[in-house]
């Protein structure tokens, strides 16, 4: 693959997440990595639904006294339309049109790193209540499944701005155009994985 | 490569190695971490045997036989056996797909030094005297009992070795999803490649919950969470499941490669077709499905009730299906075969009395209300050590003879291979055959010693005399390594004549690239149709002589895995050391620098040219490899 | 080679029936010889299973047999090419529905019996007088002896189960600190203790212990616990009915008259031992150390001792040597000898029985 071949939106391939083999090799590699993930997610999710509530004697917290679903549904809303951003992003990866990628792709990081505040911030306000994570089996499970996918977004959130910055000066072509791919599916299974979330730990646990 | 080699420097060699993102050169530094880690195991189990070899003996003390059984049972299993299966994967499974390389070859490099540096971290608790001691299962209530940080390097020293093992695992499904050579369609694949691929996707699938259960293990013990401590409303069966979730699977990740290669030997050492092969593909799929089922018959005893314990004794009891079939199918390709008993047939043809004495004992122990009685007792010792000796280790050793000419281009010594073989045999039957009764007799497993006047004596010695035999037995095995070695008789590209699938038709040991071109695939045992038309190169080009796309070298994976060695440590020790904390945050901050290097360099490997390849073809037309 | 081969085969199959037809162990603690219903269910499924694979074995190894003495290619010279044959749809379809067959004819059994030994209902059933119909004992596992109480009865005992036989037995089991696993061989297996919840199970005893070789059933810890794992014995004896409740009433009654064989040693008992131990077999269990109401009669000191006056003493000076990891700390220091030989006098005198 030679970096230097300079594409034109009409010479760009219609697939360029999957034009090479390399590409190909990510592409299917990224999609079972997140059937992994998934797993990791689905352990994570039977531990906190068995330990949900559970506490030492005289344990007071609860599900329903704890969470507060107004935040939640702001956070819910910020990380979908970061979806919908990266789907724009995408949009003009695929019409070669590098300058809106970056852009669309800037604005995913912004939505998604109001998303990882507003999370800190809910965590720090639970721990100032006394719900820690060594307070209960409830907290240990709760904080370990909601503090993975926050760690998720990090993580993505580092991955993105890396992306920015890097190819800034280079551009598009076949070398990077995976790359950005597998960050959008990425971002993708976070989103998923937070509707779950907010579905059986937020939604349930207040109205279950 | 191996003259080129010879000329350089050990100081080159040695950077060659550690920066190698060859999967043929991963294989051997799998085969060669593997095979360290399996005589630290044996040794392990020789002490265990020799501390029951009579009643009431102080051989060793009761806390370091603890020791031993759960370093014995976590190095064989993790640090053994699976890496030892990796190193044939790597190695064989892209030669016998026609490709150059697997998906990710740093990945792989990665996935390599992360099972190496696991394995330290896991064995420095012997140096450290703090050694893991609840078992290789290490359930929640005495792991979280333990005292000292034995179990610690157990958590942090599997969740390296096993996020190695993952990344292989994806590496090995995208190598043959995406590089089988033209004409290589998924029903022309061998067993070896397919068990290959449904282990990966079983790795894929089982392995997060056990990194996601070490996490538990890890807050626990140490970052004060409390998943498994019930007096503050934690579960310690949530460990049970979430273990043998990862745990049953496990067993089949080990035995459908060992499947695998005893399917090649078979039909090499028979000249005949694998008889049945769609059916053995099918059994192989649906065995791999079937094993995600069945983890609670690991726990008919722990009160589940009876409708669980029904349940999973019937699913159990299913997947001998396909087990049988699969073992029908193997007398069937050895009946109206040409059969010729070199070491590796020996060691297939062991094993199928051994394994399928295994398996029936499976069967019995699926039965809930018989495991009742057999549940960890010595029964069920003696039923996994035949699967997994007479399965498992059995294919290692097979496979060690069969693919040693084609890794080294030399053969190992078949006498001295036949040796072993037989003390090996012997002495595994006679170690663990006995201990079924043992079981029948009341002797739980996982004991220190025994009380006189128990009846178990007499089983208990021959058990360790077998052992010893077996012990015999792996130092013949260095023995004849060591002396081929030595000598060095170099062997053609198909040592054993009667090769079928595409590694036996390139030289031994291939050349870096492996396919001067890539070859064109016209139907099951590519080599064989070739030769038996005529062609007695055994491969049919797809392509021109053209350059070849290979990857560069890379130190970054070793830095990497280094990185979480070092965090390892912190996070043991952040509690009752000052330095634990910044120690922890030093490595996982250098493990990401070394990361986010690898990701911001433009790495887009080198190109062998067509006169290179076409210089080493003439070289091999001279030296006679053709 | 393959001849002497063929020899050792022949050799360990004599071998192994040797060991089949001697081999069913001792009758204190072997599964072949069961003692009690659940044992003998198990057993039957034991025979059935054993018998089906059996079968599997004999008509793999027939036709890996024939296969290795046919077609060797020393038999049929080195250029023999044998035939592809791709398989065959007729015999794979033979060996997928006979086995399926096997395994439905051990499926249905071991369904039967799954539900049938996991039937606990009775437990709960009580006469007209509001008494409990069955016997229940609490079993509480802790590092490393065992607690029995039958709080229907309000006494407790420690190591030694005492049961009446011919009736169903229920047991509540638990663990005190690790998880254990409570499992009586000869009577029928096995059900663990678990920290967080109550494990209930039944075991009927249908032949008296007395005429065993030690007078009793062995019981065994089965589940990985700590360094003295292979040390958690403890023993049952299984009397008639009516010796059941005289030993019960005598238990009942160590309340008001405790026995004392040696007034020195009970004196060293109140000054070091009551902090943990009772005598008392009256009461509830959840006690530091296993109740020595009936400590005379027992069969084993700490489960696995020669049960006299010298091993006796040795424990106590320093269990932590014995039996590493329990919880019992070291006398050795403490006691002068006399006091030793008083407190030994006094704890084997401590029975019930006689």
């Amino acid at each position: 693959m030679d970096l230097n071949k300079k594409f034109t939106p009409e010479t760009w391939p219609e697939h360029p997440e999957r034009a090479t083999l390399e590409a190909k090799n990510k592409f299917v590699g990224f999609w079972l990595f997140l059937g992994g993930e998934t797993i990791l997610f689905a352990t994570l999710f039977a531990t906190y639904m068995a330990l949900k509530n559970k506490g030492p004697s005289g344990f007071e917290f609860s599900t329903q006294e704890l969470y507060e679903l107004p935040l939640v549904f702001v956070m819910t809303l910020l990380l979908l339309t970061s979806s919908l951003t990266s789907v724009y992003a995408m949009y003009h990866m695929k019409n070669f049109n590098f300058k809106k990628m970056q852009l669309w792709l800037g604005i995913t990081a912004l939505l998604g790193l109001g998303f990882l505040s507003l999370e800190l911030y809910e965590f720090s306000h639970y721990v100032k209540e006394g719900f820690t994570f060594s307070n209960s089996a409830f907290s240990s499970s709760f904080f370990t499944l909601v503090g993975t996918h926050g760690f998720h977004v990090a993580i993505g959130l580092v991955w993105v701005t890396l992306l920015l910055f890097r190819n800034a000066k280079r551009g598009l072509n076949l070398y990077n155009a995976t790359k950005y791919y597998t960050f959008s599916l990425y971002w993708h299974f976070i989103d998923v994985v937070w509707v779950f979330i907010f579905t059986v730990v937020y939604l349930m646990g207040v109205i279950g | 490569m191996s003259s080129v080699a010879q000329k350089r420097s050990f100081g080159a060699a040695f950077w060659d190695w550690m920066t190698t993102v060859d999967h043929k050169k991963i294989g051997i530094l799998y085969l060669i971490g593997g095979g360290f880690f399996f005589v630290l195991g044996g040794i392990e189990a020789m002490i265990i045997r020799l501390q029951l070899l009579k009643p009431n003996n102080d051989l060793v003390s009761a806390g370091l036989f603890n020791d031993l059984i759960t370093m014995h049972g976590t190095t064989m299993i993790f640090l053994a056996a699976m890496p030892i299966l990796f190193g044939f994967m790597n190695y064989i499974m892209p030669l016998q797909i026609g490709a150059r390389d697997v998906a990710f070859p740093f990945i792989n490099s990665l996935g390599f030094w992360m099972f190496f540096f696991g394995g330290l971290f896991l064995n420095i608790s012997w140096l450290v005297g703090q050694v893991p001691d609840a078992g290789w299962t290490s359930y929640a209530s005495l792991s979280l009992a333990s005292t000292g940080h034995g179990i610690d390097f157990y958590a942090i020293g599997l969740q390296i070795a096993g996020g190695g093992t993952l990344m292989a695992g994806i590496n090995f499904l995208v190598t043959i999803i995406n590089m089988r050579a033209p004409g290589m369609t998924y029903m022309r694949m061998p067993l070896f490649t397919w068990t290959t691929f449904v282990a990966s996707a079983m790795i894929l699938f089982a392995f997060p919950p056990l990194t996601v259960g070490l996490f538990f293990l890890t807050f626990d013990r140490m970052f004060n969470g409390n998943f498994f401590d019930h007096t503050m409303g934690g579960n310690t069966i949530i460990w049970e499941h979430i273990f043998w979730i990862f745990g049953h699977p496990e067993v089949y990740i080990l035995i459908l490669p060992a499947f695998g290669i005893f399917s090649e030997i078979f039909t090499i050492f028979s000249r005949k077709r694998l008889f049945g092969y769609p059916a053995m593909v099918f059994a192989t799929v649906l065995i791999g499905f079937l094993g995600f089922m069945v983890w609670a018959h690991h726990m008919f005893t722990v009160g589940l009730g009876p409708t669980a314990n029904a349940i999973f004794a019937v699913a159990t009891m299913a997947i001998a299906v396909p087990t049988g079939v699969k073992i029908f199918n193997w007398l069937l390709t050895i009946w109206g075969g040409s059969i010729t008993v070199t070491t590796p047939m020996l060691y297939a043809l062991g094993f199928i009395p051994s394994f399928v004495m295994g398996g029936v004992t499976g069967v019995m122990q699926g039965a809930a209300p018989l495991d009742y009685q057999l549940h960890d007792s010595y029964f069920i010792v003696a039923h996994f050590h035949y699967v997994i000796v007479g399965g498992v280790v059995l294919a290692i050793l097979g496979g060690l003879h069969l693919y040693w000419p084609k890794m080294f281009g030399t053969m190992l010594n078949e006498t001295l291979g036949k040796i072993t073989f037989i003390f090996f045999f012997v002495g595994f039957h006679c170690t663990f055959l006995i201990q079924h009764w043992l079981g029948f007799w009341g002797m739980p497993r996982r004991v220190w010693t025994y009380m006189d006047g128990q009846g178990w004596n007499t089983a208990n010695m021959i058990s360790s005399i077998g052992a010893l035999l077996m012990a015999i037995g792996v130092i013949v095995l260095v023995i004849n390594i060591i002396m081929t070695v030595a000598k060095n008789q170099r062997v053609g590209n198909d040592p054993w004549h009667d090769g079928r699938t595409l590694e036996w038709a390139i030289p031994s040991p291939p050349p870096f690239y492996n396919f001067t071109t890539t070859p064109l695939v016209r139907g099951l045992d590519s080599v064989w149709i070739e030769k038996s038309e005529g062609n007695m190169t055994g491969l049919t080009p797809a392509e021109p002589v053209s350059d070849i796309h290979m990857p560069n070298g890379s130190i970054i994976p070793f830095l990497m895995t280094f990185g979480m060695f070092v965090a390892g440590f912190g996070a043991m020790y952040h509690q009752e050391t000052s330095w634990g904390l910044p120690v922890l945050i030093f490595g996982l901050a250098w493990t990401f620098v070394a990361m986010s290097a690898r990701s911001l360099q433009d790495d887009l490997g080198f190109h062998v040219t067509k006169e290179e390849i076409q210089r080493d073809i003439d070289n091999a037309r001279k030296g006679g490899q053709f | 080679m393959m001849k002497g081969l063929k020899k050792w085969r022949l050799f360990s199959l004599l071998a192994v029936l040797t060991v089949f037809l001697a081999g069913c162990g001792q009758q204190e603690l072997s599964t072949l010889l069961p003692a009690g219903q659940v044992g003998k269910d198990q057993f039957k499924l034991l025979m059935l299973s054993s018998g089906i694979m059996l079968f599997v074995i004999i008509v793999v190894v027939a036709i890996y047999v024939v296969a290795l003495l046919r077609f060797r290619r020393s038999k049929l010279g080195d250029d023999f090419i044998p035939e592809q044959t791709e398989g065959s749809q007729k015999l794979e379809l033979i060996w997928t529905i006979i086995p399926i067959i096997l395994i439905i004819i051990l499926a249905v059994p071991t369904v039967y019996y799954t539900y049938k030994l996991g039937d606990v209902k009775a437990m709960e059933e009580v006469d007209d007088d509001g008494n409990a119909k069955h016997l229940v004992v609490d079993v509480t596992a802790k590092l490393y002896w065992w607690e029995f109480e039958y709080p229907d009865l309000g006494i407790v005992t420690a190591q030694e189960l005492v049961v009446p036989t011919k009736e169903k037995v229920f047991f509540n089991l638990k663990a005190a600190d690790v998880k254990h696993s409570f499992w009586i061989p000869a009577i029928g297996g096995k059900l663990d203790t678990n920290v967080e919840n109550l494990n209930k199970f039944y075991l009927t005893f249908d032949q008296e212990s007395k005429g065993l070789k030690d007078g009793v059933f062995y019981g065994k810890c089965a589940e990985l616990c700590g360094p003295s794992h292979s040390l958690m014995d403890f023993k049952v004896k299984t009397l008639p009915r009516d010796e059941f409740n005289t030993w019960v009433k005598n238990m009942q009654a160590t309340k008001d008259k405790p026995v004392v064989a040696n007034a020195a040693g009970e004196e060293v008992f109140k000054t070091s031992c009551i902090g943990c131990h009772a005598t008392s077999g009256a009461g509830e269990g959840g006690s530091q150390g296993p109740n020595l109401a009936a400590f005379g009669d027992r069969n084993r000191v700490a489960g696995f001792l020669k049960h006299d006056e010298k091993e006796l003493k040795e424990w106590i000076k320093n269990p932590q040597k014995l039996k590493p990891g329990n919880t019992m700390p070291s006398f050795e220091n403490q006691l002068s000898d006399q006091e030793l030989d008083d407190l030994a006098d006094y704890l084997l005198g401590l029975s019930v029985e006689q």
